[in-house]
């Protein structure tokens, strides 16, 4: 297994650095006077001015004396200090957040991560248990209308959902809000009583033993949770039931029957045992198409995360943002898709053998 | 994943006993395998239901000139006409002012006979889009993205799946290497990006979503078919082939593509739909499409500066949200039924 998780770790690199070329690589789509104008905060106005860029920069030189650069930086003809590069932590300066890319991403990501934990946490559960029941029911009624219900909600677009959600329990009955917090909460909040230990509403207001603050958050995650609950349960029910209905058909579950062991412990100690072993990398998993999914949501829901803050980047051609967002999606991905594996080898003895 | 399915062979029924009995018509006319397909989706209600709703859209995209007439000839056909520029919307049925059709179509006046005059029938967005003209001209739209999307990723992951599947060791390496970078990114997250950069190349049109889908919607075929090759190559009718000195090439376009095609079937069946959910996601976010684009994510997109009033404006949702949905659930029934039938694990088992 020791083989298994180096030669994984190995890869990593080489997964990063494509990466980052393919990001760069978008980039290039771009001319160099448009890309000229990223690097600057006021737009230059004259042509000289835009050439200076464009030589100070490498903007015209080979892509991958430009990527070079892009990655470790550029030394200042001038004062010889090194300015830039992904690889020291500067993502460049965000437009329309009027502040460094990485600080944007610092001060928004925390939102994100407290509706992702929220919403992961139905799923996995929901999900699961649709359908190991659906398995066991297999063909039966309950397994059909699972199926159906799964089906609708794969074809489900998130934003229509979210827009009905609104339409009904905000337009019509106002028992939840679009937002973070109501008005009122979320200037108390930021006042000095009130200590940001996390930024996470839910988990800062228990901190803080501000019990209607607690209430406050949970009323705004809700709409935007079953969203997302919406799209992921689907999944993970389709994947939980065919790995259930594969196990079910294998010959140590005839075994097992031979032997004369009661049906509830052949379906809990031997089926579902090994049934969850890909579910449960797939429920890592998630978290990933969930940080796809918040885009959307983030945006219907005018929640103050970073989903919503790529697609107003995306909206307004603010690219130091949109690949700030790209970048970070991405290593968290790889990084969850490692952890998935290494997982899977861990739990799984046959993958660790062959 | 470092499982490998099992090989999909396709052959009559288990549960025809293994009996020796007559080809049917069909069987005669398609061959076996695909006999075994169409009999099974055909006889299936949920991909009947999907093949009926299908059906319905292509009849609206075909015959959308006579249900929204466009108001004049030289009209630029997937634009939206408007009626003035206010901002409020109007409710289904209200009457059309200004830019109406010429001709209220047939059909109009033979429902409502008394009605002389052309309407909104499901209403307008803020600044006076006609839903109805929309939904009918956004079904083009779906097919459209829907076909070209499909076809061009099914190209180009087969291309990378089967090199990687057949030819194995370094060249597997590299193009799977490649794909796991392109997996690296939340697809629509890739796409947003992608669209939102070549949107200013290629102008507002409907290309840079489109292309955007097709860059970061290949590799799921490219690891299907990967997987399936990897398993059909070892069959003993390649092998056959092989050891009669067959090229490679034409193991691989005569023997190998074809076996292992089944599977890639469902996928594309279950990507038309979600093609167009995401599609329409960029497109309600404002990437990509001109303003006023026959599109029903556009459309949808208008309601957004309504949000407090919705239950009121509820039409701008709710007709091209109904459209979009019936539109993926059509081709998800279709796949999923497919899915069943090739599926040789869920094959002739009555658990």
């Amino acid at each position: 297994m020791t083989a298994y998780i180096i030669r994984r770790l190995l890869i990593l690199p080489i997964i990063l650095f494509g990466v980052t070329a393919l990001i760069f690589g978008m980039l290039q789509v771009l001319s160099p006077v448009e890309r000229s104008a990223l690097y600057v905060r006021d737009i230059p106005k004259t042509d000289r001015q835009v050439d200076a860029v464009i030589t100070r920069y490498g903007l015209d030189k080979p892509f991958f004396v430009q990527y070079w650069n892009w990655l470790v930086g550029t030394v200042d003809g001038e004062t010889g200090e090194r300015v830039g590069g992904v690889l020291r932590g500067d993502l460049g300066y965000s437009r329309s957040g009027r502040e460094p890319v990485i600080d944007v991403l610092v001060r928004r990501l925390p939102a994100t991560l407290e509706l992702a934990i929220w919403a992961m946490i139905p799923v996995i559960g929901f999900g699961i248990w649709l359908g190991v029941k659906a398995a066991l029911n297999h063909n039966k009624l309950f397994d059909q209308v699972a199926r159906v219900f799964a089906i609708i909600g794969w074809s489900f677009p998130t934003f229509v959902f979210a827009l009905l959600l609104l339409l009904v329990f905000y337009a019509r009955l106002d028992w939840f809000q679009p937002g973070r917090l109501s008005t009122g909460f979320s200037q108390e909040v930021i006042k000095p009583g009130f200590t940001q230990y996390t930024r996470m509403m839910t988990v800062d207001s228990l901190l803080n033993l501000r019990f209607d603050i607690f209430i406050d958050a949970l009323r705004h995650l809700i709409m935007p949770v079953t969203t997302l609950m919406v799209i992921e349960v689907a999944l993970l029910l389709k994947i939980t039931r065919s790995a259930m209905l594969e196990e079910m058909r294998q010959d140590y579950v005839t075994t097992a029957r031979a032997k004369g062991l009661p049906e509830k412990v052949v379906t809990n100690r031997h089926i579902r045992r090994n049934a969850l072993i890909p579910v449960i990398t797939v429920a890592g998993l998630t978290l990933a198409g969930l940080m796809g999914g918040v885009v959307i949501t983030e945006t219907v829901f005018d929640y103050p995360g970073i989903g919503s803050w790529a697609a107003q980047a995306a909206a307004s051609l603010d690219v130091l943002s949109m690949l700030g967002y790209a970048l970070f999606s991405a290593v968290l991905l790889v990084a969850a898709n490692l952890i998935v594996d290494v997982l899977y080898a861990v739990l799984d003895p046959r993958v660790r053998l062959s | 994943m470092t499982t490998i399915s099992e090989p999909v062979v396709l052959r009559p029924r288990a549960d025809d006993g293994g009996e020796l009995r007559e080809m049917t018509r069909l069987e005669k006319a398609v061959g076996p395998e695909w006999a075994r397909l169409i009999r099974g989706i055909i006889t299936n209600p949920l991909s009947v239901t999907g093949i009926v709703i299908t059906l319905a859209f292509a009849f609206i995209a075909l015959f959308a000139p006579v249900l929204a007439p466009p108001p004049n000839e030289n009209w630029p056909r997937m634009q939206i006409p408007r009626d003035g520029f206010r901002t409020e919307p109007q409710p289904p049925m209200s009457e059309w002012n200004k830019n109406a059709p010429m001709r209220v179509p047939w059909w109009y006046r033979n429902i409502w006979p008394r009605q002389e005059s052309w309407v909104h029938i499901m209403g307008t967005t803020s600044g006076q889009y006609d839903i109805w003209y929309g939904v009918i001209w956004g079904a083009r739209t779906a097919f459209f993205a829907s076909f070209v999307v499909t076809t061009l990723t099914t190209i180009l992951g087969v291309i990378v799946g089967a090199l990687a599947g057949f030819y194995g060791g370094w060249v597997d390496e590299l193009l799977m290497r490649v794909v796991e970078i392109f997996v690296a990114f939340p697809f629509i997250t890739g796409a947003l990006i992608l669209a939102s950069l070549l949107t200013p190349r290629l102008g507002r049109s409907i290309w840079p979503a489109t292309i955007a889908l097709v860059i970061f919607g290949w590799t799921g075929y490219a690891r299907q078919l990967r997987g399936d090759i990897l398993a059909t190559k070892e069959r003993d009718y390649v092998l056959a082939a092989r050891a009669s000195g067959a090229k490679d090439s034409h193991l691989m376009i005569k023997h190998v593509i074809p076996n292992a095609m089944f599977p890639t079937l469902v996928r594309i069946s279950l990507n038309m739909g979600s093609v167009v959910l995401s599609f329409a996601a960029l497109s309600f976010l404002g990437i990509g499409l001109p303003e006023g684009f026959a599109d029903w994510g556009q459309v949808v997109s208008f309601a957004r500066s309504f949000i407090i009033s919705l239950d009121t404006y509820w039409y701008i949702i709710v007709f091209p949200g109904v459209a979009l949905l019936l539109y993926g659930l059509g081709w998800n029934l279709i796949g999923d039924a497919l899915r069943d039938i090739l599926d040789p694990k869920l094959r002739g088992k009555k658990a």
